[in-house]
């Protein structure tokens, strides 16, 4: 690995969304020198999205940007592809259902999605927005009545046998047979992956391994826990090394300690240039795991981007302060209002204030210093920035949480 | 890791694979073995000792009478696994584990069938041992009597298709199940297996001499030569060409339902 001369700056990109900045590529060792085009050089302008593969470096002002591999699983190969194009992209998918003696669910309204290589990518949104449904697409389960689909450039309606010899999917439900072992299970996927006995069997044991089913491995998977179920199911996904895994709901049913090693998994796979799309209710899951998110509602995605774009995308940060006694909450709000890009809110009982502000920092700190001048007392102060939750009420008007989908459902 | 690019014969290899799957399951679910095994064998002896007294078969023994009857109707119902086993995958989404694997779409649908038709000749092994325990005896040659075998496993196979078929359009293994006996129960019973057709009632006489499940009867019973010279045969073509008919029903119904399955499986998807 080259050293890098201490005088760069850290910078961040986006290669996939910006990778149209880029005038040429050049690769030189480890080492790879993107030139921008003119006019886009501008540091400010430029983000890690998926720091776990390439940090990049680069010089301040200029225009050459210098790209370090720091995984042994990255090669030239990944960068080829990402100046191609998108691994998985879907273009304006139509899915109609008329289920029996119901009006027509337009299960897919239009949905585009673009999910770059060797990254993973969420589709977040509530219960029935169409997430299941635009994996099943995906998959070539179900056919679109409109729009066009592929993965890799393969037409999900015409190439599915191309498409299948790539892909890992683990469904929303255990998809296993229940009166096979576990390790019976695995070696059958394998087999029809066509990866012959000897790998299947091999495979299937470091996979039992791989997610700890080493002592229940020779039972049916009948007697398995819902947990189990799931792991299983989910090592059925990754019995290829799959260039594209597809996750619905994946850690539902999981407990806390099979679903961070779930995520490691994932990450794992993603390092060796697997790309994921994954749909989950979970706000964490999403946050955590993916590069980007696609907020899906309805049959559409409504938004797209990294977690902070999404949320810096509905507003900057807030600052709240607590108050000791509701006496000092008018004082409290006018300062609030000096240092706010717009209206201060204040709760029902007057001790909570909090402000949308642009800069979060130095608006804290003149709030701070104003409060102290003025004698208020205070419990806490400090910066939020909006949740994932904030972002989803503010594009959908309703909240992402399955919990409170029931509520608002009823 | 690299897979594989499966050539044109991999229907063969992954029905092979699928084939397992089923065989497996024979021997896990006990339900099924007791029901392949004991029940013929119950169906032998209530028939060969209950009714043999009672029911009077000119020129012949109710027991050697009975026999081909209660293996056609054995093996009718033996293909019925493969209506509620396709519903069931479906039920379980495992049918949308296949669907994403790059196998041949009709692997599924051949391993199912494969397993109905292991099913359905453990059952001819139980019966024919038992039949000949009781007395029945086989009075062709050993050439016609295989025939006679693999027909009925034969036809069986190719009705499995069809409740394949039924049991991906209805998916639901309880509906299949039920269904299937309403439907089953009649056909075999309004038929030549129990009873000489000529007694019957007119309606029902007529049923029972274009019944597809008598033609079969017909033909295992002249095949195992358990229709005695001189008896007279109902006067439609079926029953005078029972092999025949039978052949052509196993062409017909494999050449339509088979394109059919594999057409609908590569279709569905759970829920």
């Amino acid at each position: 690995m080259a050293a890098l001369p201490t005088r760069h700056t850290k910078l961040t990109i986006d290669l996939v969304h910006h990778l149209t900045w880029f005038e040429s590529c050049a690769v030189e060792e480890d080492v790879f020198l993107f030139y921008a085009k003119s006019g886009h050089a501008d540091s400010s302008q430029l983000r890690i999205s998926n720091p776990r593969q390439w940090a990049w470096e680069t010089a301040g002002g200029s225009s050459a940007i210098t790209v370090v591999l720091t995984s042994p699983f990255c090669k030239v190969g990944y960068l080829v592809y990402v100046q191609r194009m998108a691994f998985i992209e879907a273009h304006n998918l139509v899915k109609h259902y008329v289920p029996r003696g119901a009006p027509l669910v337009r299960a897919l309204d239009g949905l585009s999605l673009s999910v770059p290589q060797a990254t993973v990518t969420a589709l977040l949104g509530p219960n029935g927005a169409g997430k299941t449904t635009a994996v099943k697409v995906l998959t070539t389960l179900i056919k679109p009545d409109s729009g066009t689909a592929t993965i890799n450039g393969m037409d999900v309606a015409r190439q599915g046998d191309q498409i299948r010899r790539v892909i890992g999917v683990s469904g929303q439900y255990a998809a296993v047979d229940e009166n096979l072992t576990g390790f019976e299970n695995l070696d059958m996927v394998g087999r029809l992956y066509h990866l012959g006995a000897k790998t299947s069997r091999i495979r299937a044991k470091e996979l039992i391994d791989l997610f700890e089913l080493t002592e229940a491995q020779n039972r049916p998977v009948k007697g398995f826990s819902g947990g189990m179920r799931r792991r299983i199911d989910l090592a059925a996904a990754l019995v290829i090394n799959p260039q594209v895994l597809f996750l619905d709901e994946p850690t539902t049913g999981l407990d806390p300690r099979s679903r961070l090693g779930l995520w490691d998994i994932i990450l794992r796979l993603v390092d060796q240039g697997t790309t994921v799309l994954l749909t989950t209710q979970y706000l964490e899951e999403a946050d955590r795991l993916a590069d980007d998110i696609a907020v899906i509602d309805q049959g559409k995605v409504i938004a797209q981007g990294t977690s902070d774009e999404l949320k810096s995308s509905i507003g900057g940060q807030r600052v709240e302060i607590s108050l000791v006694s509701d006496a000092d909450s008018d004082q409290a709000l006018a300062i609030l209002r000096s240092v706010g890009s717009a209206a201060p809110e204040i709760s029902s009982d007057r001790r909570t204030l909090s402000v949308t502000v642009d800069n979060g920092p130095s608006a804290l700190r003149s709030v701070m210093a104003r409060v102290e001048e003025q004698g208020i007392r205070l419990h806490d102060a400090g910066m939020q920035r909006p949740t994932l939750d904030d972002v989803f009420l503010r594009l959908t008007g309703h909240s992402a949480s399955p919990t409170a989908k029931v509520e608002t459902a009823s | 890791m690299s897979v594989d690019v499966p050539g044109a014969s991999s229907w063969l290899s992954d029905g092979w694979v699928t084939t397992r799957r089923n065989v497996i399951k024979i021997k896990r679910v006990p339900d099924i073995l007791v029901f392949t095994t004991l029940q013929p064998i119950m169906f032998v002896l209530l028939f060969s000792y209950v009714y043999a007294g009672s029911i009077d078969i000119p020129g012949s023994d109710y027991k050697e009478f009975i026999m081909a009857g209660i293996f056609a109707q054995t093996v009718v119902f033996g293909s019925t696994y493969s209506g509620s086993a396709m519903a069931q995958d479906l039920k379980e989404g495992i049918i949308d584990r296949f669907r994403t694997l790059p196998m041949s779409p009709s692997a599924v649908l051949i391993g199912r069938t494969n397993g109905d038709l292991l099913i359905n000749a453990l059952s001819m092994i139980v019966m024919i041992l038992t039949g000949l325990a009781v007395g029945w005896r086989i009075r062709s040659s050993v050439v016609e009597a295989l025939a006679a075998v693999a027909l009925l496993l034969l036809f069986a196979y190719a009705f499995s298709w069809v409740m394949a078929f039924i049991g991906m359009s209805v998916r639901s293994p309880e509906v299949i199940n039920n269904v299937s006996f309403l439907v089953l129960f009649p056909l075999t019973f309004i038929s030549n297996a129990f009873v000489p057709t000529e007694n019957l009632p007119t309606p029902l006489r007529v049923f029972a001499e274009y019944n597809p499940v008598s033609a079969l009867v017909q033909a295992a019973r002249e095949l195992f030569g358990n229709v005695p010279p001189g008896t007279p045969v109902p006067d439609t073509w079926t029953q005078q060409n029972p092999v025949l008919t039978i052949l052509i029903g196993i062409v017909v119904l494999l050449a339509i339902f088979v394109p059919l399955c594999v057409r609908k499986f590569a279709r569905i998807s759970s829920r």
